[in-house]
């Protein structure tokens, strides 16, 4: 049967034929395959999970859960699913392999300097949003799930422990094991919750401790019992280890790990954010932290552990439903005090709905004329005194630190800064105000127009009551 | 190819039509019938025209509790509602109509599939599968890997598990379920003409054989309409309140 021995070199398995073994995990072997006739778009693998006598019970169903999730992804997150089948009863699955580097091969010449720490970790923490972007949370994130694509970007493979919001939920609890790795499972998944795309979050909290200080914040842990400490002792602060760990990342890096999913980010986008604009990290007492709070905290969540399970979102499409990113661009050169109020009240019932909700207040400054000398203060002038104006106009929201960030782009394309930054930072809706009645913005076109025609999520455009178009 | 499988009809011209109009929207090959036309709604000798017709054409159809009853009997066990709408439905039947009914098979196996209305365990008890020890009991009782049935008016899926028990999954209308080969999966389809799960649009679920996978589709229709039938009929007051809720 395909997966009890090795495969020899010419076997051919629907359609393809095997060339060499690439890899031999404990659930599955890994073959560097061709298409038995015409040439493959991209080099291809063929993964065969271990069957037969001695082989994990598990082996089969995260197979069958890799197989069901690989046919529902799409993009450049996931390796491309290019056929599967069974044949006797053994099921195969030929994928795209990935060829650009692993996250395990980083991450064993860790503790890297913080700005790769934080580089790495965003952009696994967009790949990751990606995939709950897809109703899909992985379960089983661990730098040897990460690769790399030439260009860089992450691709998170091994979904056996996955789940999607909309299928049936295939995996199987142990009795005496939850499904998940010991080093990076959440407190969540020990209850049994599978549900929650922030347990991922946590996960990612495991990654960038590990690249930040080369050591794993809970160990690896192998029986349920150890695992569960985790909910109550906190880990040790990675500024504990590598001294030069700025605060900024200590408090990201602890925020993933903390024990509520409530308390983590809402999204892998608002981390994702965060790890690309230290400078906008709020720092609580998180960040200044040198060793583990001190056993009244722990007793405390030793007691709550025994109690109710944490809130759980009850889907990924759900959970990130509930904290939308939303882009407000606000054109400081425009005067209207009815604008800046019709656009804060739209933002006030978005805030009243959605209690995750972020947002970034986005301004767009010319930047300053070339080869002046004194162009570098004058643009430092330019954005600070964006940045200042832009706080003016959020004052009255009376936003928390925490839901606020601030964007000042400089150019002269106000439309193309916003979709660029809009892209990058994966956000879910904008708010732009409606066009003027200037001469000037009938010279320069509409912002609003060309970003609802380009955008690639949600535009509400807003108008103050009582005026009308040109 | 691919089936759409319809359940739970009881008499409800409106629902049955926009049910298939939809289905032959998402390209189906053809129609399973999976019991209970008859009972509950004002339109039977339409509902049996149409499904005989679909029959003659390739369709397969299978015998429910509620068109037994319409062939005769007291039906002590059967609730008082249901039993005033079996009566009034008899009379309405011709020789032709009972002869059709009376020629509906129990249940149709086909290859690795069983089409039933009840439970697979003793079709002719009419059991209902409402939770995974029905279920358990359904699947040891016929080697089919797909196990299609009505009855229960709740779109449900029940799939085993190695550990034995068969787990619960309610679907979500219009995404596709892949069934997996290393499974077994018992498919409720829902009722087309008497929903009970607070959704008064019709559903039905199409079964497409070579990508493996199931969908649950609701769809709105007139039920305004197929009410007042209810009403002008003369029928319980109660079964037009129950279509227009959804319970």
């Amino acid at each position: 049967m395909l997966g009890e021995g090795m495969l020899e070199a010419g076997t051919a398995v629907g359609g393809f034929r095997v060339r060499s073994l690439l890899h031999e995990g404990g659930m599955a072997l890994l073959y560097d395959v061709e298409p038995a006739a015409g040439a493959a778009p991209f080099p291809l693998i063929l993964k065969v999970p271990r069957l037969g006598f001695g082989s994990h019970p598990g082996c089969l169903v995260g197979f069958e859960v890799e197989q069901m999730i690989l046919a529902r992804l799409v993009g450049p997150h996931a390796p491309r699913l290019v056929a599967s089948g069974d044949e006797d009863g053994a099921p195969w699955l030929v994928m795209e392999r990935i060829d650009g580097g692993r996250l395990a091969d980083v991450a064993a010449h860790a503790p890297l300097a913080p700005g790769e720490v934080a580089r790495l970790t965003g952009t696994v923490a967009a790949a990751v949003h990606d995939l709950h972007r897809q109703n899909v949370i992985h379960l089983d994130l661990k730098p040897e799930n990460v690769l790399f694509r030439a260009d860089g970007t992450a691709v998170l493979v091994d979904y056996g422990l996955a789940r999607h919001g909309e299928l049936p939920d295939l995996v199987e609890e142990e009795f005496d094991l939850p499904a998940g790795t010991g080093a990076a499972i959440s407190p969540e998944q020990l209850a049994g919750i599978r549900s929650d795309p922030r347990s991922d979050l946590f996960a990612l909290g495991v990654i960038a401790y590990r690249l930040a200080t080369g050591r794993l914040p809970f160990g690896a842990p192998t029986t349920r019992g150890a695992m569960r400490r985790r909910l109550w002792l906190d880990p040790l602060p990675p500024r504990a280890h590598a001294q030069g760990l700025p605060p900024w990342l200590q408090e990201i890096i602890l925020r993933c790990l903390e024990v509520r999913p409530e308390a983590r980010h809402a999204t892998a986008a608002q981390l994702a954010h965060d790890l690309a604009h230290p400078q906008q990290v709020p720092l609580t007492e998180r960040a200044a932290r040198l060793r583990r709070r001190g056993p009244l905290v722990a007793l405390r969540r030793w007691l709550r552990a025994f109690g109710a399970p944490p809130a759980a979102a009850p889907s990924p499409a759900r959970q990130l439903s509930r904290a939308p990113h939303v882009l407000v661009a606000v054109d400081l050169a425009d005067r209207r005090e009815a604008l800046a109020e019709a656009m804060r009240a739209a933002l006030r019932r978005a805030l009243a709905a959605e209690p995750g909700l972020r947002v970034t207040l986005v301004a767009a400054c010319p930047p300053p004329p070339f080869g002046e000398e004194t162009a570098p203060e004058l643009a430092h002038g330019q954005q600070t005194a964006a940045l200042i104006a832009l706080r003016h106009w959020a004052h009255p929201l009376g936003l928390p630190a925490e839901k606020l960030r601030i964007h000042v782009a400089e150019s002269t394309d106000p439309a193309g800064a916003l979709l660029d930054y809009a892209a990058a930072h994966h956000a879910d809706r904008i708010i732009v105000g409606a066009r003027g009645h200037s001469a000037l913005r009938r010279y320069l076109g509409s912002v609003s127009a060309r970003v609802v025609a380009e955008a690639a999520c949600s535009v509400t455009v807003v108008r103050p009551a009582g005026e009308r178009p040109d | 190819m691919r089936t759409a499988l319809l359940a739970d009809i009881h008499s409800n011209l409106e629902a049955l039509e926009a049910c298939l109009a939809h289905a032959r929207r998402e390209g189906v090959d053809r129609f399973a019938f999976l019991g209970d036309l008859l009972g509950y709604g004002a339109d039977p000798g339409a509902c049996l025209e149409i499904v005989a017709g679909l029959v003659q054409e390739g369709a397969l159809a299978v015998r429910g509790n509620h068109d037994e009853a319409c062939l005769g009997g007291v039906l002590p066990e059967m609730h008082f509602i249901a039993r005033d709408a079996i009566y009034w439905t008899r009379e309405r039947l011709g020789e032709a109509e009972r002869a059709f009914i009376a020629g509906l098979p129990l249940t149709v196996g086909e290859a690795d599939r069983l089409y039933a209305h009840a439970s697979a365990e003793r079709p002719q008890d009419w059991i209902y599968v409402v939770g995974t020890e029905e279920a358990a009991r359904a699947f040891a009782a016929t080697p089919a890997r797909l196990v299609f049935v009505g009855h229960v008016h709740h779109p449900l899926l029940y799939f085993t598990t190695p550990a034995g028990t068969p787990r619960l999954f309610e679907p979500m209308p219009g995404v596709p379920l892949p069934l997996s080969d290393f499974r077994r999966w018992l498919v409720i389809a829902g009722a087309v003409g008497q929903p009970r799960d607070g959704n008064p649009a019709a559903c039905y679920a199409l079964h497409d054989h070579d990508a493996g996978t199931l969908t649950h589709f609701r769809v709105p229709y007139d039920v305004d309409q197929a009410a007042r039938k209810i009403l002008d009929a003369g029928l319980p007051e109660k079964l037009a309140w129950r279509l227009i809720v959804g319970e």
